[in-house]
């Protein structure tokens, strides 16, 4: 507990109303700032406790299956029983699929918003008049503010089909559910998000590099692809894992678009199921708390949590690192 | 000589590559612009697709047909009598007489479902509102079914799953103008419905405003309070530190690991209601309080040192500096920060599906206790349902959704430039 700063002593001959006030004053600003100290102590006690109840919860699944299966195993279908007599495990628990699943997604996704957030981001920075900027980039934060649910829909209803119908035209025969909607859509989600990163990154790097690579003679673009993208390399890098912990994370996109059944493949075309679409459907509809089915999805948010907590504090890490440097 | 001869030839080699290097300069600026065009066209599509899809809803479509009130239906005419009366058949033997060709027992069958199941409740109502036209025949709106709802608003052009003889009926009604199509003011104040043309966003609303007032009671005063304790009074050392990082760590949880640690902690562990939106706003508070906290302390970092200095000055405590100084002058700013992080949580699907939010609602909830769902879950049930009408119950209450965004995100930019001081 800190300490309030200590205030000058009353003098001897105070009134003794003063000396009773102070005291009284004393105790409720140390009251306020106790009040103050705990309300600042909730983070810590939300972290605590996702991490209790998402271990406390694993544990409870690790007893009934085993964790090596769920790490390591091929197959995931929570719904069915492989025997009849068995009471306390129904199905089966290997979360490799789902793993598969979430990186297929996010791999497009990425290559959806890695190139059009860096380059949309770097027009702005370097190219466009402040007219256009002053339009464009608000416009661009507007896409970051649209909840997640809409992206779904405009998945299952525009994307989706168009997909479908466009794979007819040249023979592919593309899921109705598949990866590569559901990525593109969460890729159109994350291009506001990587190009704030990028521009933040861009306008940190220092004036006096841009300006003695095009003393030196370099066209704008040859500053931007030698000089000004190598500097500021970290940031942007940081940015994008950042970028990739959301997406793993999103859930209404791939629960609305991606398939529900854990399907191992990396083909973007066919169906694949993700950790957080899982989640979800273990979680809703009819649900005993005991069973393992149940349980499962604590692990698997376990398994999240644990995934976007790296990554974050990678690219917390490498931004960090980058700050030091100028 | 040499000199000049080495200086002609660079350049001669500058020159040489400029053209190319120059078409280089044009392909990177034409790459960027073309790059920020796709974000801005995607965004305009989906834009589209959902106000063209959406914006049906929010108009009805009635069948007028006359209706005689047989006085034979309602015996003594006491209340009792009225309120149970058969206005099903009152209904129907209306349908049969604007119809007299319908003959066949299916296609009587297929008669009747032009109009909405609540169409006999439309009739009851008119019965118990005006007594006096029992024994008359007047004309009455009726409700229509929702193929034929989505058959008027297309015009007249598609016809889903209508029937010969419903599309030959519906074709009837129209060339007599007997449909007649209005603004859909049940949308706003009816919930959920299995029937897609009675469906409404009433309950839904009802539920969202209810836990984001919970989550906004919470999070706004744990998160200024935060807020003040980080930024003026906390030493630098480890603990400080500590919860500095858990901030920034817990602002990039999955939002639907909060919803688990609701489900674990909220439901199960202190056996609060299931699907309250008591529980939802308090998983949302939980999700908005680092935003709020990061917001908080930027506005009172900008507070400049000279005003705490001068309350300090003239002999306030630590306390009263904060509390009657400098806290006032960062209030409009972190005003700001909070309508945005409230609608974030307005928007926020996954976390209230963890916490059983997501059931079918039919009244609307009234107080934090009662079972609710909120918009975007509304959004999310719908669009899962197989019927079409409802696709566009779901653009329109996605039109709802981003209306009320907009409006809280205006708010907060109005209410920075307003209030805003810069130093």
């Amino acid at each position: 507990m800190p300490r309030l700063p200590q205030q000058p002593a009353l003098p001897e001959a105070a009134p003794a109303n003063i000396v009773v006030q102070r005291k009284r004053h004393n105790i409720g600003e140390k009251l306020t700032l106790a009040v103050l100290f705990i309300a600042s102590t909730i983070a810590i006690a939300t972290t605590i406790g996702i991490v209790l109840s998402l271990v406390f919860e694993s544990f409870r699944f690790f007893q009934m299956v085993s964790p090596v299966e769920f790490l390591f195993g091929l197959h995931w279908s929570p719904q069915t029983a492989i025997r009849a007599d068995q009471v306390a495990a129904s199905g089966s628990f290997g979360a490799i699929p789902l793993l598969v699943g979430t990186f297929l997604i996010s791999l497009v996704a990425m290559a959806v918003a890695t190139p059009i957030g860096l380059f949309s981001a770097t027009y702005l920075a370097e190219y466009a008049s402040p007219r256009f900027r002053n339009v464009v980039k608000p416009a661009l934060e507007v896409l970051a503010g649209i909840p997640t649910v809409v992206y779904g829909f405009f998945a299952v209803i525009i994307v989706a089909p168009l997909l479908r119908q466009g794979g007819d035209m040249v023979g592919l025969s593309v899921s109705a559910e598949s990866a590569l909607a559901a990525g593109l859509v969460m890729g159109i989600m994350t291009i506001p998000f990587v190009s704030s990163l990028t521009d933040d990154a861009i306008v940190a790097v220092p004036l006096s590099l841009r300006e003695g690579s095009l003393g030196l003679g370099a066209t704008r673009s040859e500053t931007i692809r030698h000089v000004i993208l190598p500097a500021a390399l970290p940031g942007i890098s940081g940015g994008l894992l950042l970028a990739m912990s959301r997406v793993i994370g999103e859930t209404m996109i791939v629960v609305m678009a991606a398939g529900l059944t854990a399907n191992l493949t990396i083909n973007p075309l066919e169906a694949v199921t993700t950790v957080t679409v899982q989640i979800v459907t273990l979680l809703t509809g009819d649900q005993e708390f005991e069973s393992a089915k149940t349980l499962a999805a604590f692990a698997l948010g376990l398994w999240l949590f644990v995934l976007t907590l790296a990554l974050n504090l990678l690219a917390q890490k490498l931004v960090k690192k980058y700050r030091e440097k100028y | 000589m040499k000199n000049t001869d080495q200086q002609a030839q660079h350049l001669a080699l500058i020159n040489a590559g400029l053209k190319k290097r120059r078409r280089a300069e044009t392909r990177f600026r034409i790459a960027g612009r073309f790059a920020t065009m796709i974000a801005l066209a995607f965004m305009l599509v989906m834009f589209s697709a959902i106000i063209s899809r959406g914006s049906g809803a929010f108009q009805r479509t009635y069948i007028e047909i006359p209706v005689y009130f047989d006085r034979s239906h309602f015996g003594d005419q006491s209340t009792q009598v009225l309120q149970n009366a058969d206005y099903s058949g009152l209904l129907k033997s209306a349908l049969r007489s604007a119809f007299p060709h319908i003959k066949s027992r299916s296609d009587k069958r297929q008669l009747y479902r032009l109009v909405s199941n609540i169409s006999a409740f439309e009739l009851r109502r008119i019965v118990l509102d005006k007594p006096e036209v029992i024994g008359r025949s007047i004309t009455v709106s009726l409700p229509a079914s929702d193929e034929v709802d989505l058959a008027a608003k297309s015009e007249m052009t598609t016809f889903g799953r209508l029937s010969e003889t419903q599309i030959s009926l519906v074709q009837r009604l129209q060339s007599n103008h007997q449909i007649r199509r209005d603004f859909n003011y049940h949308f706003f104040t009816s919930g959920d419905s299995r029937e897609p043309e009675l469906a409404g966003i009433a309950a839904a609303l009802a539920g969202s405003f209810f836990t984001i007032m919970v989550c906004v009671a919470l999070s706004f005063f744990l998160g200024v309070m935060a807020a003040i304790y980080l930024e003026e009074f906390a030493a630098r050392n480890k603990l400080t530190e500590f919860i500095e990082v858990n901030i920034n760590n817990l602002a990039a949880v999955p939002s639907i690991v909060f919803g688990l640690l609701g489900l674990a902690v909220f439901l199960n562990f202190f056996h609060l209601p299931r699907s309250a939106s008591l529980v939802g706003g308090m998983v949302l508070a939980l999700m908005s309080l680092p935003t709020i906290i990061i917001a908080g302390r930027a506005s009172l970092k900008a507070v400049p040192n000279s005003i705490r200095e001068a309350a300090l000055g003239i002999g306030a405590s630590k306390v009263q500096t904060v509390f009657f100084h400098t806290l006032p002058l960062a209030l409009p700013g972190i005003f700001t920060g909070t309508i945005i992080a409230m609608a974030r949580a307005m928007g926020e699907t996954a976390p209230l599906l963890m916490i059983g939010m997501v059931a079918f609602i039919v009244d609307i909830p009234t107080t934090i206790l009662d079972p609710a769902t909120s918009l975007p879950v509304q959004v999310y049930l719908w669009a899962d349902s197989p019927e079409r009408a409802f696709e566009q119950k779901t653009a329109a209450a996605i039109m709802v959704l981003l209306a009320f965004l907009v409006v809280m995100n205006l708010t907060a930019v109005l209410l920075r430039k307003k209030f805003e001081i810069r130093w």
